[in-house]
């Protein structure tokens, strides 16, 4: 049975070579100072910027199927939030799922429809991981996904992980925060300027 | 239609009103009576430089000598198309981009109207093919680098939205759909501006020109109508492409977005 993602020998922007595996339910965290290059690792993975090298999800090769098709699945979701549109809504592509995720992340139902000019970074924050899982990805790139957050939400986003990883999605962390890697990693890794090593 | 002759001591009268202006910048220190000589002088020598070639390449009629000008025409526009772009693409991409679309929708335009609606003999007589080349060019042109300035600088501005939608497996077709459709009706509102208000708040340029040569207004309107027409079908047409030309460009096979394609322009 071959594994969720597998990456070998990926090289681009932040260095490399860079592998490693994900399986089913998996939550890998990466911590390590700012500019080692953990976000450009996370975009090279889904396919947002130029590298080389190998990826297979579920045994597929990346080049074998369309961009858009594999970032469907194996989903970035970056540190600060892009918006398109005026309102929440019409970035969510089912919005009902939408709504009954916002209050498992402490957001008051109204916010649905709210202006995006109007939402605080965290709440953004919250909202931009609700759209991307109500599309359903099979492996999830979260890149500092509680930077913004108070304790509460925080422990919120935590548990909605820990439910996501119960039904097989697989996760990449970027955290400055140990505590995080400590309560949610099967496998910790820090990253260095072009190499990336696991930690015990 | 008999043409109103201009004479020296009319052409003398607009030259006191431009020195007057100059004097009055400069007892006033406004300090707009360099640039306003300068740009008199130029317009000067351009247009009768324009008006005594023109007169040679009438009077000659040859396919070849209207070609040779309709080309040099051409190649002003390619590089003006793009001259004041805030951001632009590296390398001839810059050209391909904006002077392809703009030449081509302008001469199949052209063409057709020549073909068609206006009918000179022969069709491609230098007396309808250069002027009307002339405005429509110039027309595309405005529509096209008004499309492509707008189009960079709000997908630069723009990048983490039309990112997040790449990285949520939205298509680059549907992640620049927002900014493109932005641009193309930032390229038309002039256009749409002068064929609203063309004879109630402005008078055409073209139908101005041929009512005080002596046309009847009735006939000059419907030159004017045509013209429009023309303007409006080329512009639209070539910035359309040129935006879809932009788009692939500033994005790749893998629908990840190219900002590294993009550089500043020279201001």
């Amino acid at each position: 049975m071959s594994c969720l993602l597998e990456a070998r020998n990926l090289r681009g922007l932040p260095g490399g070579p860079f592998s490693l595996r994900v399986e089913a339910g998996d939550c890998l965290v990466i911590s390590g100072p700012s500019g080692t290059g953990k976000s450009l690792l996370l975009r090279m993975l889904a396919d947002l910027d130029e590298n080389e090298g190998e990826v297979l999800l579920r045994g597929q090769r990346r080049e074998s199927i369309p961009a858009p098709a594999w970032r469907a699945q194996v989903m970035y979701v970056a540190a600060e939030s892009g918006w398109w549109a005026e309102s929440v809504r019409a970035h969510m592509s089912a919005p009902d799922e939408a709504a009954l995720l916002l209050p498992r992340l402490n957001l008051r139902p109204e916010l649905l429809d709210a202006p995006v000019s109007q939402l605080s970074s965290g709440e953004r924050q919250r909202l931009a991981f609700i759209r991307a899982i109500i599309r359903r990805p099979a492996l999830l790139l979260l890149d500092e996904p509680s930077a913004a957050l108070d304790p509460d939400a925080t422990a919120k986003l935590e548990a909605l992980v820990m439910a996501l990883r119960a039904q097989g999605t697989g996760f990449i962390i970027v955290s400055h925060n140990p505590a995080q890697g400590q309560r949610l990693a099967t496998r910790r890794y820090a990253m260095s300027p072009g190499k990336l090593s696991e930690l015990p | 239609m008999k043409p109103v002759a201009i004479s020296s001591g009319d052409l003398s009268i607009a030259a006191a009103l431009v020195l007057l202006s100059a004097l009055c910048s400069l007892l006033l220190s406004l300090r707009v009576h360099r640039a306003l000589l300068i740009a008199t002088a130029r317009m000067v020598v351009q247009l009768l430089l324009v008006g005594t070639v023109l007169r040679l390449v009438f009077r000659l009629s040859h396919p070849g000598l209207t070609l040779l000008v309709l080309a040099v025409m051409a190649a002003a526009t390619i590089h003006e198309v793009g001259a004041r772009q805030e951001r632009r693409l590296r390398g001839a991409w810059h050209y391909v981009t904006g002077g392809a679309p703009t030449v081509m929708s302008a001469l199949l335009i052209v063409v057709l109207a020549l073909t068609t609606a206006l009918r000179p003999s022969p069709w491609y007589d230098a007396r309808a093919a250069i002027p009307l080349t002339g405005i429509i060019l110039g027309n595309v042109m405005n529509a096209v680098s008004l499309a492509l300035n707008f189009f960079f600088s709000a997908a630069w501005r723009e990048r983490a939205a039309i990112e997040a939608r790449l990285a949520l497996g939205d298509g680059r077709r549907q992640a620049l759909q927002g900014v493109a459709a932005q641009a193309l009706r930032t390229a038309l509102i002039p256009t749409i501006n002068q064929m609203a208000a063309a004879g109630v708040i402005t008078m055409p340029g073209i139908m101005t020109g041929q009512l005080l040569a002596g046309m009847d207004p009735l006939v000059a309107a419907q030159y004017q109508i045509l013209l429009m027409g023309l303007m409006l079908g080329a512009s639209f047409l070539a910035a359309v492409g040129a935006l879809a030309l932009a788009g692939l460009r500033i994005t790749d096979q893998r629908d990840r977005l190219r900002l590294d394609r993009l550089r500043p322009g020279k201001g």
